[in-house]
């Protein structure tokens, strides 16, 4: 199996990498900083699939490695003079291996027990920073105007943010396609459809859950840090909403929960409509009531998303739409 | 010998589901695991699958002393099993599901040589055209081939088979008994629970009855089905009991 010969593969890749493109084409900052935000929730329904998804364990505290990734690599630049290429790497590390510590404690746990457990996540890191001197406390880090001097400029930054972006989510997303078609992707989908049945077969789950979530809290920090680097500041406010870890797990579930395009167009939709609602007074402060209410329609009319719901419908579909 | 259970207990609250079961299984043989409901069989199997720890008694495979190990390290040993009650990973394809068997099991074969060995395997069980079928759209036959597919395609030495002949007609048990001996024939040492004992009996080398937990008898079929003990236990049963009976006519 070519991956590049797949329909399944390069459709979601070249819808990222035209939505993305686009924008560096024309070099329009209206334009930059929407397709920033879309791509920034594609990529983080993506990261998250490979542990809801794929793997079976709901997650609320996605948005805690969105987080602390951030803050780390944010750090890094504001406070250590770090370029922005390896302070994301570096607050992609910093997910990762929280992610490593985390998964031996609340992988153990199951179902509604693990959901539960990554809410009280969120909620911890956002007291800790809180109360982290170095991460200056409930007021935040901001960068100095001089850090921008090493890109050449504002604009050359935010361009570069902005590039680092487009590569980021076409990396998540083509990871996305490789795990599933991979033997440890297979062991994954069977932890989701019965581990205990997957144990018996061979799959190491303890393993292969903890090494899912590992992966699925890498690139919340990379994202993390390319995030507040362009807005110039972070706060604990922004850094761990919870609201954003259900508005990313609505976007999965509306494209289509375990599937590789779901997320990126459920992501783009969820966002687009958003940025309608947000615009409209009666909406404004009603949006994550939107969203608890397409999440409720979504698990009760279409369980397996729109592409699920597609794949189902039309056989014939399934080669372009995985 | 390939597996030795030594003075196996395993007992849920108050239930004593094993009490000191011992026996050994000799390489390339096809044994018999009878008893009555809830005599503790697929309890035996679990202790042996790592499922269930047992609270004394050891498990050994190989020379290895596998007792309470974790189910994945000793499937990776090579012991499959099937399902009494199936457990198909119902969203995933029969493709896949064969394939989670070869990717994990003894060999631990890479994802391409998987989905080869599936294709195979799923030929031998004869649900070739059915790979592409997602498993939770199979009858309840076809579900217990796919069990019986997936502990096959890890390559096993032993293979522990719950009931896999219950529900089926009499002409598949006849095609199922076949290919069961041929897997023997390959050298795979098969250790069978079954309800329909002319099937057992015929095909079993060697018989082991379990009752209430314990071991009550144990030897060839013809010996164990003029075992006064076994009748005994039996009798609470007569549908069983007659079944018995014809085994022992046929034998
Ligand atoms: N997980 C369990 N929890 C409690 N009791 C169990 C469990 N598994 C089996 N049992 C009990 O142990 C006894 C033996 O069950 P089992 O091994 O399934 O019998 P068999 O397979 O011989 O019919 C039964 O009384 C059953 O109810
Ligand atoms: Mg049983």
């Amino acid at each position: 199996m070519k991956p590049w010969r797949q329909p399944g593969f390069w459709l979601p890749l070249l819808l990222v990498l035209v939505g993305g493109g686009v924008a560096l084409v024309l070099r329009k900052d209206t334009l930059r900083e929407m397709m920033f935000t879309l791509l920034m929730y594609v990529a983080l329904a993506s990261s998250l699939n490979i542990l809801m998804g794929y793997t079976g364990y709901v997650n609320f505290g996605h948005i805690v490695f969105f987080g602390l990734g951030g803050y780390t690599g944010f750090y890094l630049i504001s406070q250590h003079g770090w370029h922005l290429i390896p302070a994301a790497l570096a607050g992609g590390l910093a997910s990762a291996l929280l992610a490593a510590l985390l998964g031996l404690a609340v992988l153990r746990l199951r179902g509604a027990y693990f959901a539960l457990a990554t809410i009280g996540i969120n909620e911890a890191a956002r007291a800790f920073v809180n109360n982290f001197g170095p991460f200056g406390g409930p007021t935040g880090l901001f960068v100095n105007f001089a850090v921008y001097r090493e890109y050449g400029g504002a604009p050359q930054a935010l361009w570069l943010t902005y590039t680092l972006m487009v590569l980021t989510t076409l990396i998540v997303v083509g990871l996305s396609y490789w795990i599933k078609n991979s033997r440890f992707g297979l062991g994954l989908l069977a932890i989701r459809e019965d581990e205990d049945a997957a144990m018996v077969m061979g799959v190491r789950a303890p393993t292969a859950k903890t090494l899912a979530y590992v992966v699925s809290a890498f690139f919340p920090g990379i994202i993390g840090t390319l995030f507040f680097f362009k807005n110039g500041n972070v706060e604990p406010g922004d850094a761990f909403r919870l609201q954003m870890s259900i508005e990313v797990l609505v976007m999965i579930m509306l494209g289509g929960n375990g599937t590789i395009l779901g997320p990126v167009l459920g992501a783009a939709a969820y966002e687009r409509l958003r940025g309608y609602l947000l615009t409209s007074p009666l909406f404004k402060s009603l949006h994550l009531a939107f969203a608890g209410l397409a999440l409720l329609l979504i698990v009760l009319f279409i369980p397996a998303g729109l592409i699920g719901w597609l794949r189902r419908r039309f056989p014939f579909l399934r080669r372009w739409l995985e | 010998m390939i597996l030795q259970v030594e003075q196996v207990s395993k007992r849920f609250g108050g239930l004593q589901a094993l009490q000191d079961v011992s026996f050994t299984l000799p390489e390339g043989q096809i044994l018999g695991l009878i008893g009555p409901n809830g005599a503790g069989k697929t309890t035996m199997f679990n202790v042996i699958s790592g499922v269930y720890p047992p609270e004394s008694g050891r498990v050994i495979f190989r020379g290895e002393d596998i007792t309470a190990r974790p189910p994945y390290e000793i499937a990776r040993r090579g012991i499959a099993r099937t399902h009494q009650v199936v457990r198909p990973l119902n969203e995933l394809t029969v493709r896949q599901n064969v394939m989670v068997g070869a990717c994990f099991g003894r060999e631990r074969l890479s994802y391409t040589a998987a989905a080869r060995i599936a294709d195979e395997v799923l030929g031998r069980v004869g649900l070739a055209e059915r790979a592409d079928q997602l498993a939770g759209s199979l009858n309840v036959a076809q579900k217990k081939r796919l069990e019986l597919a997936r502990a096959l395609a890890s390559r096993p030495y032993l293979l522990l088979l719950d009931e896999v002949l219950a529900g089926l007609n009499p002409a598949e048990v006849a095609s199922m008994l076949d290919l069961l001996r041929q897997i023997r024939d390959e050298g795979v040492t098969i250790l069978m629970i079954e309800h329909v004992m002319q099937a057992v009996m015929n095909v079993s080398d060697y018989v082991i009855v379990l009752d209430y937990g314990k071991k009550i008898a144990e030897g060839t079929p013809r010996e164990v089905a003029n075992d006064p003990r076994v009748i005994e236990a039996y009798l609470g049963d007569p549908k069983l009991a007659a079944g018995l009976l014809e085994g022992r006519e046929e034998g």
